[in-house]
């Protein structure tokens, strides 16, 4: 049945672009299913191993420049030496924007995993700060402000029919959501996997985990570059999907997003992220038709410290244990229900 | 060899206001274990609070900075009353994302009250130089540095000649056993959130006329503050004093040297460096904090 109900949501989702018509909302969808897949690799981190990385957003950033700069091209000057780099298929940047991001995440984590907690958390938004810096002030290789414009399209080179870019939103729109589902299934065999259990139980209690022989730096910093290399997909599919990006993609703000969506669904479940990705990336196009956007961020900061008060697990547990205790007032009338319910919640 | 006795000097001069922004995050973590990221909106909250009183009141340059420290005194110990004192019990990471909410809160609050555009504040200094041999110096920067000292200096007197300052250090060392002794933690804990948001508001209060003053100045403050308590040794006092005299040291030659467009990455270079090689920070007494 659990896999019924993704079959289900999935051909829902598949269905979309078909029957809607506002190219605006299409936008927002495919907007949003960037940040969720974002948002995704930031729960994988924070939900599961309990690491809150506030910089997440260089991860996402630096897949996006990564990105646009292997399909663009670039030559820049170091130390007197001239590097050429001749523009490669989207795909290709695509691949290396991950594996950069998931090389930073790596860096990252073994830096600061040695002492972690509330260093974690400076050293990634310092991290952030300083990959803007750099994006602003590397005129040559990143346009610096100017920003990075014309970035290509995914193309796909299908045998016997041609080439195929992605240029308009419908096409787009399935490019976002196929990498979504992979990311989610990712994440879903990797924290039901011993890896997976392993980070929970640091999570859980750190010094159990380290006598029963858990590795737990090592456990980290394998999370930490899934969950990098994940953001610098998002990224580049960013990129790609705006065709211009500028050094404000780096700002603070964005993370703050990440952190909001995932702690709003529900840190450390599957479905979190993606619940809190759907009310965050749908409550600005509402919102901002009524108020001015400082508004709207000093909205997002109040829910953010309420949700913590009210909810602090987020919505999706919330909604299960509510789903379950109704369940179990009428257990005796219908049987089979639970495992039903469950997935109505989204499953953890 | 002139630039570089320059940037010793400029260097001192700021590393002033980073020493207080530093001793009041460090001392907020020291003793309630929170990691506060509302430090850098009180010290915007400082230099606008002068601006309001200076530029737009017209009220006396000194008093204005007054008026600033006790005004960031206030909205710390109205931030730890609201927000902190329900969440006594929850864990660090808990209560760091109620002070990222409150962040994002104040600063777009600023931004709604007073918009994005920069202002000036004006102090009532002169604009020559003195000038001391190969060295020259802006008199508002010589009256800032002599400030910070001062507020410096009376913050380590409140912390080991006052009551209050053995009770806060009672608390930093063990709580449990302060409250049995008769300490009421609750009144330590919203004290020194304030006076520790009074120093980022006194350290922006200082700057304000220095610079200009702007919405997301806090942004950075934030990150230096955090660079220097590292630097430092998390809870440690005199190494925030320290740190924050050595950021200003490194920022200044890196911005001199290396490339100016840098020299905000230099707090995060610090941090790495440390963090490589002595992650308890400089100036570590053995596990003082706990």
């Amino acid at each position: 049945m659990r896999r019924a109900v993704g079959y289900f949501w999935a051909l829902f989702l598949f269905s979309v672009p078909l029957w809607l018509q506002d190219q605006y909302l299409l936008h927002i969808l495919i907007v949003t299913g960037i940040f969720i897949i974002a948002a995704m690799s930031l729960n994988l981190l924070l939900g599961y191993t309990g690491q809150l990385s506030l910089g997440h957003v260089a991860f996402f950033g630096i897949g996006a420049y990564a990105s646009a700069l292997v399909s663009l091209g670039f030559d820049v000057d170091i130390f007197g030496y001239t590097l050429v780099h001749e523009p490669w298929p989207v795909l290709a940047g695509f691949a290396l924007g991950t594996a950069v991001a998931g090389l930073c995440g790596y860096a990252i984590g073994k830096l600061s995993f040695k002492v972690r907690g509330a260093y974690f958390v400076i050293v990634t938004i310092s991290f952030a700060e300083v990959t803007r810096l750099v994006a602003l002030n590397w005129v040559d290789l990143t346009q610096g402000p100017l920003a990075l414009t014309n970035i290509p399209p995914f193309t796909f080179d299908l045998p016997g029919i041609g080439r195929y870019a992605l240029w308009g939103k419908f096409s787009n729109y399935y490019l976002v959501l196929v990498v979504a589902i992979v990311a989610h299934m990712v994440i879903k065999r990797l924290v039901e996997s011993r890896i997976g259990r392993a980070m929970i139980a640091l999570k859980e209690n750190e010094s159990l985990a380290v006598s029963v022989g858990i590795d737990v730096t090592r456990y980290l910093v394998l999370a930490a570059v899934i969950s990098a290399a994940l953001a610098g997909a998002a990224g580049s599919l960013y990129a790609h999907y705006v065709k211009i990006i500028d050094p404000d993609i780096f700002l603070f703000i964005y993370t703050v997003t990440m952190v909001i969506m995932v702690i709003t669904g529900g840190k450390g479940t599957l479905a979190g992220p993606i619940v809190g990705g759907l009310i965050f990336g749908f409550m600005p196009v509402i919102v901002r038709s009524f108020v001015a956007p400082e508004v709207q961020w000093i909205l997002y900061g109040a829910l953010m410290i309420a949700i913590i008060y009210l909810l602090p697990q987020g919505i999706v547990p919330a909604v299960e244990r509510w789903i379950g205790s109704r369940v179990e007032d009428s257990q005796h009338s219908a049987a089979d229900a639970l495992p039903d319910s469950r997935n109505a919640g989204g499953s953890r | 060899m002139d630039q570089l006795f320059q940037h010793l000097v400029n260097a001192f001069m700021l590393g002033g206001t980073y020493a207080l922004l530093g001793i009041g995050l460090t001392l907020i973590f020291g003793i309630m274990r929170v990691v506060n990221f509302t430090h850098g909106e009180l010290y915007s909250f400082g230099a606008y609070i002068v601006y309001l009183a200076a530029a737009a009141l017209g009220l006396n340059f000194f008093l204005s900075l007054a008026v600033a420290i006790v005004a960031g005194f206030l909205l710390g110990s109205l931030i730890e009353l609201a927000l902190l004192r329900p969440m006594r019990r929850a864990d660090i990471d808990t209560t760091m994302l109620v002070m990222i909410g409150a962040w994002i809160v104040l600063q777009n609050t600023e931004l709604l009250l007073w918009g994005g555009v920069a202002k000036a504040v004006p102090a009532p200094f002169a604009e020559t130089p003195l000038v001391l041999g190969p060295v020259s110096v802006a008199p508002l920067r010589v009256f800032v540095l002599g400030a910070a000292l001062l507020l410096i200096v009376g913050t380590y007197a409140l912390i080991n000649r006052t009551k209050l300052g053995r009770a806060m250090r009672a608390t930093f060392q063990d709580s449990e056993t302060a409250a049995l002794m008769g300490v009421n933690v609750s009144a330590i804990y919203t004290a020194t959130f304030a006076i520790g948001s009074g120093l980022a508001a006194a350290a922006g209060a200082l700057l304000g006329p220095v610079f200009l003053v702007t919405p997301t100045m806090g942004d950075l403050a934030s990150l230096k503050a955090f660079a220097i308590v590292i630097l430092g040794g998390l809870g440690n006092i005199q190494g925030a004093t320290i740190g924050g005299f050595i950021l200003a040291l490194v920022e200044e030659i890196g911005a001199g040297y290396i490339s100016s467009g840098y020299r905000d990455a230099m707090g995060f270079l610090i941090i790495i460096l440390v963090l490589l090689f002595k992650p308890t920070g400089l100036f570590a007494r053995a596990e003082r904090v706990g």
